[in-house]
């Protein structure tokens, strides 16, 4: 206010300089179109996933559930340090598991800021009265949910891996290692984004996102585990190794204890064998296309 | 600016548009029909974004189903509804919307900044929306539709759920946008006095089918009235009747204004030149009255409605006629 007055005076002041309202300027610059609309959607929303460019309060959770995400690899690698050990306390593929309830969480609140807000505040519309098409929405915040998670869930293990190489761990066997979890974690930062958007996508209140998605996330999770320890009990491998396909941290947990060196976390420490595996693999990706498509007719609908 | 052919839009249950054809030069349009008239539908065929049940359309030359992204590069749009996320400021949503455009960074910041100043926002535009007045969110959301500095914009009702000075501002702001920024208007809405004040031509469409197109002019030039009010005296208790008499007498044909605010104390006539103005004026100063106002009144566009509903009406008993 102050400085709105401090240049006004001036202005009226005669004799002075004044500021002249120089009019309509029209713009003949360059357009960049679809692609480039498609891009700005995308690091908006990336930015937006962890608070950036929207209010303090919007930043608080992100940015807390990142360092939680953080601060385990930290300790460990710490304690390795320390320790002198001969092998970090967790494997790279592990660690996403072990942290699943965070990542959960961390989906939940921001898949509904996401997509929920733009449908809550109708700005869709807004977005389908320029260049950009629907899938291209879609491919945008998909994308750009996916990248979040993968930041959030590749940050930890990159902790771990400097850390392992300043304890002077084995390079080869850590470069392996971390280049195999990255490889989960990208799976798995697809597939958390794709069924937290469809699932946010559902509904313009931000409240009822959190909660469906944290309840299927966790309820599959429990139903799926509980599953496993009986068929575990009762001498039934095979069964429990099946019953992994049904929720999507066991689904990563399967596919990557068949075909990227990990130690599965199924009960009894067997996870699928290779041709089991592939059937994971299929399904993860298929799961991940399905999220795609759903979400895709999802904005068909909502477009207009 | 935008050719329309046979354009219909049909939803299992209802007609949106039927068999439309239209022609719109560039300057303001405004597009009137009472509401679920099929002005919000148009606004989407033409976007591009609904796909008509039959005929074509085109904007700035370019065929909607086929050119749909060029068009939506070339014009803007400012939605009915609110469509604000109340959590960032004006600044950073125009930003935006202006690079969701294909404007660069840079040009995106100053193209917000000009615009948000032409709107009319100055320094609450870095406070959140959400506390921002109807009249601000409307400013906000033309300045979103102006500001990659389209061709053509298309207005979903603008002075929706403004007071009247609001409505006053907007319809201002709407007429600069094509004098000042020379960009061609679309604007839809249910008032028909407000789009007279502001278009140069306008659309009227009910029930989906084109009832009326022609420019502002033609629907109110046809006669001049001249609208007068007089003060009572001691010497002519009813002036209202005694200015009519005196008139009268001159051979001029005064007609009260029935149906009109304030009738029986308001005269209508017909100004032929500038010698009805003298000859009023003479009149009533000759009676020694006080004259309260003389104005001029234009028809309405409201005739227009008035005319069809008639018909309408006529119809329908010409059809219960045929039925009995």
């Amino acid at each position: 206010m102050a400085a709105e007055q401090s240049m006004q005076t001036p202005a009226t002041a005669p004799g002075d300089t004044r500021i002249h309202n120089i009019g309509y300027r029209s713009y003949d610059g360059p357009r960049l179109g679809r692609g480039y609309a498609r891009l700005s959607l995308y690091s908006q929303s990336l930015r937006g996933s962890y608070g950036l460019g929207r209010s303090v309060k919007s930043k608080v959770l992100p940015m807390l559930l990142f360092v939680v995400m953080c601060v385990p690899a930290a300790i460990m690698v710490a304690v390795a340090v320390a320790t002198k050990a001969n092998d970090l306390p967790v494997d790279y593929t592990r660690y996403a598991i072990v942290m699943q309830a965070v990542i959960s969480l961390y989906v939940a609140s921001q898949a509904p800021t996401s997509v929920s807000r733009d449908l809550r505040f109708k700005t869709v519309p807004l977005y389908f009265s320029r260049p950009i098409e629907t899938a291209d929405y879609v491919r945008a915040k998909y994308a750009a949910l996916a990248s979040a998670l993968f930041i959030l869930t590749a940050a930890p293990l990159l902790v771990l891996y400097v850390g392992a190489l300043l304890a002077k761990l084995d390079f080869t066997d850590q470069t392996k290692g971390f280049a195999q979890g990255l490889v989960s974690v990208a799976l798995l930062s697809l597939l958390f984004a794709g069924i937290g958007l469809v699932i946010a996508s559902v509904t313009p209140r931000r409240g009822f996102g959190i909660a469906a998605v944290i309840a299927v996330l966790t309820i599959s999770y429990g139903a799926v585990s509980t599953l496993q320890a009986i068929a575990d009990v009762q001498g039934n491998g095979d069964a429990g190794t099946w019953i992994g396909l049904f929720s999507p941290i066991t689904l990563i947990d399967g596919v990557q204890s068949a075909f990227l060196g990990a130690s599965s976390a199924f009960p009894g420490g067997v996870g699928p064998d290779n041709a089991e595996g592939v059937v994971f693999v299929l399904f993860t990706l298929g799961l991940i296309a399905a999220s795609y498509g759903l979400l895709v007719r999802r904005y068909k609908k909502v477009g207009l | 600016m935008i050719a329309t052919e046979s354009l219909s839009k049909r939803f299992p249950r209802v007609t949106a548009l039927d068999r439309l054809s239209v022609d719109v030069g560039p300057g303001v349009t405004g597009l009137v029909g009472a509401n679920g008239a099929g002005k919000s539908t148009l606004i989407k065929i033409l976007l591009g974004l609904s796909p008509a049940t039959e005929g074509r359309a085109e904007v700035l030359g370019l065929d909607v189903v086929t050119k749909g992204p060029a068009i939506r590069e070339r014009v803007g749009y400012m939605p009915e509804h609110d469509c604000l996320p109340p959590d960032v400021s004006a600044t950073e949503f125009v930003v935006h919307m202006a690079r969701m455009s294909g404007l660069p960074p840079t040009a995106a910041r100053e193209r917000t900044a000009d615009t948000l100043r032409h709107v009319g926002l100055y320094e609450e535009r870095y406070r959140p929306i959400g506390g921002y007045s109807t009249g601000m969110k409307q400013r906000v959301k033309l300045a979103q539709a102006l500001v990659h500095d389209p061709q053509l914009v298309f207005l979903d009702e603008p002075t929706n759920g403004l007071d009247p000075v609001g409505r006053d501002e907007m319809l201002g702001l709407i007429r600069r946008i094509h004098t000042d920024f020379g960009i061609s208007v679309l604007v839809t809405s249910h008032l028909l006095g407000e789009l007279e004040r502001t278009c140069d031509h306008v659309v009227v469409i009910d029930g989906g089918k084109l009832l009326r197109s022609s420019s502002t002019t033609d629907f109110t030039q046809t006669t001049t009235t001249l609208a007068i009010e007089v003060t009572d005296t001691d010497e002519h208790p009813d002036g209202t009747r005694a200015v009519r008499e005196a008139l009268h007498a001159r051979g001029v044909s005064v007609t009260d204004g029935s149906g009109l605010p304030g009738a029986g104390h308001v005269l209508l006539l017909t100004a032929q030149g500038e010698e009805t103005y003298d000859l009023v004026r003479d009149v009533i100063a000759d009676l020694g009255l006080g004259l309260v106002r003389m104005e001029q009144r234009r028809h309405h566009i409201s005739e227009v409605f008035t005319d069809s509903d008639d018909q309408r009406d006529e119809q329908r008993k010409e059809a219960v006629g045929h039925g009995s």
